[in-house]
């Protein structure tokens, strides 16, 4: 089923009564998710992301706006009406119930024409949990199972009453690294096996990167941009989207556009060509994998280390321009380009579809045209 | 060097170890030793000889019969009746939010004040002198019925206060653990049970009830121990003659074997004291087993 968010604005009073007002959590979203797909919210955390969850799931009431289910208004209508399955970051499991009990929880709470009889709860009951795999640890109680195991029971219940939308608040971030990605996997399969429209809270981009369909990045209760992942990725709108996806993060520079050219300090990285040739202070953010070291490139840095992890080899390096806390470039590069020898001057081309250019001031992307020659 | 450490060990218990000895262990043991020696004397540390004569001539005293029944009954009708009406105050304390913290106060106020202050408060209430029938039978009257004498009237009416008094001074306490259960019950259950739809008093049942269950038990346990050794709150409202009041317990009636009117006889005092931690036991065993079967973890 289709969701779709229409200027949708959740304020909460202000914690400190005394100052009066209130705080904007989500701020004017507009969204659609398509149906069956997989959407991560994405965003560091108080962006707004787990109250957009809760407001589509009906445990919160939005200030103004509406939610549309497919071709029903839901803005107004309870929890269990929607039809939402919701796995909370704690899974939420009744620890004094065990697994089985905990999958026909929902159940039981249908009434009239919907009321199962006992046979038809353990029927479906055992269906879930065939398909999240937890069939054989029905009798257990939650607090006897793994992390892994507890989030599929969670799963299972959110799924039990044929939702039509699964919402998953930050499911991996009680999970071990290993189990983490053997989860997100698990969640990928069941999604795309019950081809059910799932939206999914994380403030881990790897997480949401590597199994989501769509990504919606949200800052300060907005969506900033949403796409496939690596088409945001590859073209973000604003410095905070840029900043915000890939590891390690994106390098910025204090630039500027000046004499048909794009400076980086006093580098001229490239010459321009076009319209983009009015003088201007700007941030150029080059991604890692955007170096490429080069005895003629325009990039001169001052030499720092080389570090090799795993397949990796990163060069790590200085600029004046940089605007980071590590003061290091960290620029990844082909194991057999390095001939870096210490003490030498370093420098780079650039691969110009990863460098990124942002007005100083809104902090939006400029398009830039380079110049051949 | 594990000798040592052992050593060590045994060497900081040693303290608590005196102390309960001392204090609690050896009274236990010469407790039960006293209520086989028939007629022991303390100030001449005699006795004629020894046997279960102190137990028959205990369990066929009238006084003693007449204090079990009243012990039975009180604890029987106040400890479930006080559990049930803590919980139902602190389900309304948590689910309102103006001025929770002023009922709140209100309701603990009765633990903080003193049993015979209360007992006093409780006389003026319902007790019938020359000059006043007192509050209660001026309500009782206005509504037509004829006054009734609480303290020195028929039993049953005693048994009443008696009954609501316990409570009463119970209930502080009960609802202080309970609302602070009921508050530790992570929101997020309920955030799970709205999202299925789940009623208001489906909830409480499948899952505040569940949740708060082990301090329920604590409180029914720990509150069936109290009422078994209730004795000061008769003594605040009937005065320290409790036989001729009809208003015994048993540990009343183990004081006033000890130093009562018909005091002197340690023995039947000792028996007494015997079969009441018999009792208490008993209960307790069956307690914990009854608990362990709706246990939550």
């Amino acid at each position: 089923m289709e969701i779709l968010l229409k200027n949708l604005t959740k304020k909460f009073p202000n914690r400190n009564k005394s100052q009066g007002g209130y705080i904007v959590a989500v701020d004017h979203v507009d969204l659609t998710i398509p149906d069956g797909k997989l959407v991560g919210l994405l965003g560091p955390s108080g962006c707004g992301k787990s109250t957009a969850l809760n407001l589509i799931s009906g445990l919160e009431k939005p200030t103004e706006g509406q939610i549309i289910f497919g071709d029903r208004d839901v803005t107004d209508i309870t929890p269990q009406e929607r039809g939402v399955g919701l796995v909370f970051q704690s899974y939420a499991l009744y620890p004094h119930l065990n697994v089985e009990r905990n999958i026909r929880f929902p159940l039981e709470n249908l009434k009239g024409k919907d009321k199962l009889t006992k046979e038809e709860m353990a029927k479906r009951v055992m269906e879930v949990a065939k398909l999240v795999e937890i069939d054989d640890y029905l009798e257990r109680r939650p607090s006897e199972l793994s992390g892994g195991q507890q989030q599929r029971v969670a799963i299972a219940r959110a799924l039990v009453k044929n939702a039509c939308v699964l919402l998953l608040d930050e499911p991996l971030s009680n999970l071990d690294a290993r189990l983490r990605l053997q989860t997100r996997e698990e969640i990928r399969r069941i999604q795309k096996q019950t081809n059910i429209t799932t939206v999914f809270v994380t403030h881990d981009q790897d997480e949401a990167m590597s199994i989501c369909d769509l990504i919606a990045v949200m800052n300060n209760g907005a969506v900033m941009q949403m796409g496939r992942p690596q088409d945001v990725y590859d073209d973000p709108s604003s410095l905070f989207v840029a900043k915000f996806l890939g590891t390690p993060p994106i390098n910025v520079f204090n630039g500027h556009i000046g004499d048909g050219g794009l400076y980086i300090g006093k580098d001229r990285v490239f010459d321009l060509a076009g319209q983009q040739r009015a003088e201007r202070d700007v941030f150029v953010a080059i991604r890692p994998e955007g170096f490429i070291p080069d005895d003629n490139g325009k990039l001169i840095c001052t030499p720092g280390r080389i570090e090799v992890l795993g397949r990796d080899v990163s060069i790590l390096s200085g600029h004046e321009a940089l605007i980071s806390d590590t003061g290091l470039i960290r620029s990844i590069v082909d194991s057999d380009a390095v001939k870096m020898s210490e003490g030498r001057q370093l420098t780079f081309s650039l691969k110009k579809h990863k460098v990124f250019v942002f007005d100083r001031e809104s902090e939006l992307r400029i398009p830039f045209e380079v110049r051949d020659e | 060097m594990n000798k040592m450490r052992a050593l060590k060990g045994w060497l900081y218990l040693l303290p608590a170890i005196l102390f309960l000895g001392v204090f609690m262990i050896y009274p236990l043991f010469d407790v039960f030793i006293y209520s086989y020696e028939e007629g022991y004397n303390f100030a001449s540390s005699t006795f004629f000889g020894t046997g279960t004569y102190n137990y028959s001539y205990v369990l066929r005293d009238p006084y003693f019969i007449a204090a079990l029944k009243n012990t039975f009954i009180i604890v029987m009708i106040t400890v479930p009746v006080s559990t049930l009406t803590a919980l139902l105050i602190s389900l309304g304390l948590s689910s309102i939010k103006a001025l929770r913290d002023l009922f709140q106060t209100i309701y603990f106020l009765p633990y903080v004040t003193n049993t015979l202050a209360v007992g006093l408060v409780f006389v003026i209430l319902f007790k019938k002198t020359a000059y006043s029938d007192g509050l209660i039978n001026m309500m009782i009257n206005f509504f037509g019925g004829s006054s009734i004498d609480f303290i020195d009237g028929p039993y049953a009416a005693k048994l009443f206060v008696m009954c609501l008094y316990t409570i009463w001074i119970v209930l502080p306490f009960k609802i202080l653990i309970l609302t602070s259960a009921i508050a530790s019950v992570p929101d997020v259950y309920y955030k799970a049970a709205a999202v299925d739809g789940t009623g208001s008093f489906a909830m409480f049942y499948k899952i505040t009830l569940p949740m708060i269950s082990p301090m329920i038990i604590y409180l029914m346990i720990t509150g069936f121990i109290g009422a078994f050794k209730a004795y000061s709150d008769e003594v605040a409202l009937f005065g320290t003659d409790l036989n001729s009041a009809g208003m015994n317990t048993i540990v009343g009636y183990i004081y006033d074997m000890l130093y009562g009117n018909s005091g002197g006889y340690p023995s039947y005092a000792s028996a007494a004291a015997i079969i009441l931690f018999a009792i208490i036991l008993t209960i307790t065993v069956i307690n914990l087993m009854v608990s362990r079967k709706f246990s939550v973890r």
